[in-house]
């Protein structure tokens, strides 16, 4: 009897504790949330901050954002000395400093299971396992597709509704696509040729693999597309430029802007450029998978994700905690989506049929089962490897074979630059 | 100890009120300025890559950069730059401003149009004349030599004509600026020269080289001084021309750019801190030698 009223002594001031945490938590706790400044990103923060702190009455969401440029290097500044942000956003492929850095904790198992992230998620996503622990957690992934311009097809003799669906197709369609001056000046592209845009992506993770090859070595440390299948992929891509001429290098300034004013029949682009290219008047344009080779298709896939960093501990690292899952739950995604434009990481999210079979997004969220995400270590140097790449074969006369090899050599002293640290 | 305000001379009262006021540009200074250039000096011996601690590394640093074939092509490229951005900038902004001096009508008109690309935004600009390199029919250069019967030219997509092209705006927005120097140059010297010069029955190109070009050499001075430096650190019109890439294949990749490069895309900030240092001191010793041979003789 005495126990039992002892036991019940103890419930009851386990409650009023908890009553009296949630009645302190309602009033106080407040987290920070980071990103990088990009109005459609930033939109859809503030409508998912209104939505949660709805949901959740005892918590307050300060929304931070900062441009691309500096993001990097106020987190790193801000975070060691307990300023900044809760839960940041951050890119996939910066995991690795992060975690070097100590700026992020692991999610806790709990609330994010790995089972559970394994099942429901894109498979892309398990780059973010580090030592069997799951540090961040993305609301929306992007992959590449073939963007056409219908206006242009239909004064080509094309059919506007049928995009190529073959690499031979779309040498084809290019072809008929490009538009000469009689003296031999280009006046319209067949196909965007930018390195410096999604072309790096396309040769490195699609062209590479449809050629029978691989761009990187499983454990991810070295470069392995310095081969046959490399040579002939490159080869095929720099063939677009200085043979078949459907595209030149620079033309317009960039792929972005040829496609955008009309002057180009087909690009390569993500589907973060569904929002720019809808605002475009008079530009009616298709959205298809990226071509396949030998029935082999593949595509490249990047996303953003979600962590929780060092700095929230206690009432804050549970706030913190709500709201990544709020963040990562189908409703965020499908704001996301419409918003933003990125497609949701939850397969079942992605996948439902109005999405899948979506005119614009469907492409795109077909193309992610087949996707793969790069581990970069530098994306804009690993880039400007492949850009210097196809310009001295293009510029210098250079043979492909070689440029591809002192590409190989350049970009694993970039991997082992990273690897060794 | 202290001593009353009423108690000093006027000398020493003077003195303070200017210090008083002395005061915020120096804190400015020492905190903006100073501080951070002092904490370069120290990053530039340290791994430090922005997030993490810095560890000291001596001078490896420096070793790296004496071996870092891409550091020679930047340097190569930023001396380019100045070689050909500063005599032709020079002598541009020198024959404009000589001739604008003797024209009376419409000469604020002309030296207002002279002036405003130099107060343009540069990036503007250099997005303007990008398009102006692209091929025929775009282009207008290029529609201008194929009209003239020119073969068309690559430009920015060249591996020697990029550099060059990427100068072009620099230069035209710098000599607006250096006209108007010249231009009060040429006022501040009295006619009295010139009169005495012609009653003496010197020709023209004896008065420009006896006596206008002598009289002008603290405003060469300061303008070479001036114009190196801006040469020596041009980064805006290599960055929007080549899409921040200095390309193509590098070869119009100046210092700065490197240094930007190293610090941003690879958070190599100890590094980065190492080029500037040279940067610096590449700075500090053009001046001064520009200094000492203009200045004296």
């Amino acid at each position: 009897m005495a126990m039992k009223a002892g036991k019940m002594g103890f419930w009851l001031g386990a409650i009023l504790a908890a009553l009296l945490a949630t009645g302190t938590a309602r009033a106080q706790v407040e987290i920070e949330y980071w990103q990088y400044t990009f109005a459609q990103r930033v939109q859809a923060i503030d409508e998912l901050i209104k939505r949660f702190e709805a949901a959740n009455p005892g918590i307050k969401v300060k929304h931070t954002h900062v441009p691309y440029d500096d993001f990097r290097v106020k987190i790193a500044a801000a975070i060691p000395a307990g300023q900044g942000p809760d839960v940041v956003q951050l890119f996939y492929g910066w995991l690795q400093d992060y975690l070097k850095a100590g700026l992020l904790q692991p999610l806790p198992a709990s609330d994010f299971s790995a089972v559970e992230i394994e099942r429901e998620f894109f498979p892309i996503v398990q780059q973010m396992k580090v030592d069997g622990k799951y540090y961040a957690v993305p609301t929306a992934v992007r992959s590449l597709a073939l963007f056409w311009n219908k206006a242009l097809f239909k004064e080509a003799g094309l059919d506007p509704n049928r995009p190529p669906a073959t690499l031979d197709e779309l040498v084809d369609y290019a072809s008929k696509l490009t538009k000469r001056s009689p003296n031999g000046d280009l006046l319209q592209e067949g196909l965007t040729i930018d390195m410096g845009g999604q072309d790096h992506h396309w040769l490195r993770e699609v062209l590479i693999r449809q050629y029978g090859g691989v761009p990187y070595s499983a454990d991810k440390k070295s470069v392995a597309y310095n081969t046959d299948a490399g040579v002939a992929a490159t080869q095929w891509y720099i063939d677009l430029v200085s043979k078949q001429k459907v595209g030149q290098i620079g033309f317009l300034t960039d792929g972005v802007t040829a496609f955008r004013s009309g002057k180009a029949g087909m690009t390569i682009d993500g589907s973060f450029r569904l929002g720019a290219l809808d605002n475009q008047k008079g530009l009616d344009y298709g959205v298809a998978e990226l071509p396949a080779r030998n029935n082999i298709k593949s595509n490249f896939a990047s996303y953003w994700v979600n962590g929780i960093t060092t700095k929230a501990t206690g009432a804050k690292l549970d706030a913190s905690v709500k709201f990544l899952r709020f963040l990562t739950t189908p409703e965020a995604m499908e704001l996301w989506l419409t918003t933003v434009g990125e497609l949701p990481a939850r397969r079942s999210v992605a996948e439902k049929d109005a999405n899948k079979n979506h005119v614009k997004y469907g492409p795109f969220i077909r193309g992610l089962s087949y996707s793969y995400a790069t581990d970069f270590v530098n994306e804009s140097a690993q880039r400007k490897v492949m850009m210097d790449m196809v310009d001295k074969v293009v510029l210098k006369n250079m043979p492909t074979k070689q440029a591809v090899a002192e590409a190989a050599v350049e970009e694993q002293k970039l991997l082992d630059g990273f690897y060794k640290k | 100890m202290i001593r009353r305000l009423e108690d000093m001379t006027l000398g020493q009262r003077r003195a303070i009120w200017a210090w008083g006021f002395l005061a915020l540009p120096v804190v400015f200074y020492v905190s903006i300025r100073f501080y951070p250039t002092l904490e370069a000096f120290r990053a530039s011996f340290t791994n430090w890559n922005i997030v993490g601690r810095m560890e000291y590394i001596g001078v490896a640093n420096y070793v790296r950069l004496a071996h870092d074939p891409a550091f020679w092509k930047v340097i190569g490229n930023t001396f380019t730059y100045l070689g050909l951005g500063v005599p032709i900038s020079m002598l541009l902004s020198f024959v404009i401003a000589y001739h604008l001096d003797r024209v009376r009508f419409g000469h604020g008109l002309l030296r207002a149009l002279y002036f405003i690309p130099h107060l343009t935004t540069a990036v503007a600009m250099a997005w303007v004349w990008r398009w102006f390199y692209q091929p025929p029919p775009i282009g207008a250069f290029n529609v201008w030599l194929t009209t003239l019967g020119f073969g068309q030219m690559p430009f920015l997509r060249s591996t020697t004509q990029a550099l060059p092209a990427v100068l072009a705006p620099a230069i035209w927005a710098g000599i607006g600026f250096q006209i108007v120097i010249f231009l009060a140059g040429l006022k501040a010297i009295p006619r009295t020269y010139y009169e005495a010069a012609a009653i003496d029955g010197a020709g023209a190109w004896r008065v420009l080289f006896e006596v206008t070009l002598p009289l002008l050499r603290p405003t060469i001075v300061f303008l070479v001084v001036t114009s190196s430096i801006a040469y020596l650190r041009i980064f805006d019109y290599v960055y929007a021309m080549t899409n921040g890439q200095g390309g193509p294949l590098d070869t119009t990749k100046p210092l700065v750019l490197k240094i930007f490069e190293t610090a941003f895309t690879h958070f190599e900030m100890g590094y980065a801190a190492t080029q500037t240092i040279v940067l610096f001191v590449i700075l500090l010793a053009i001046s001064l030698l520009q200094l000492k041979l203009l200045r004296s003789r």
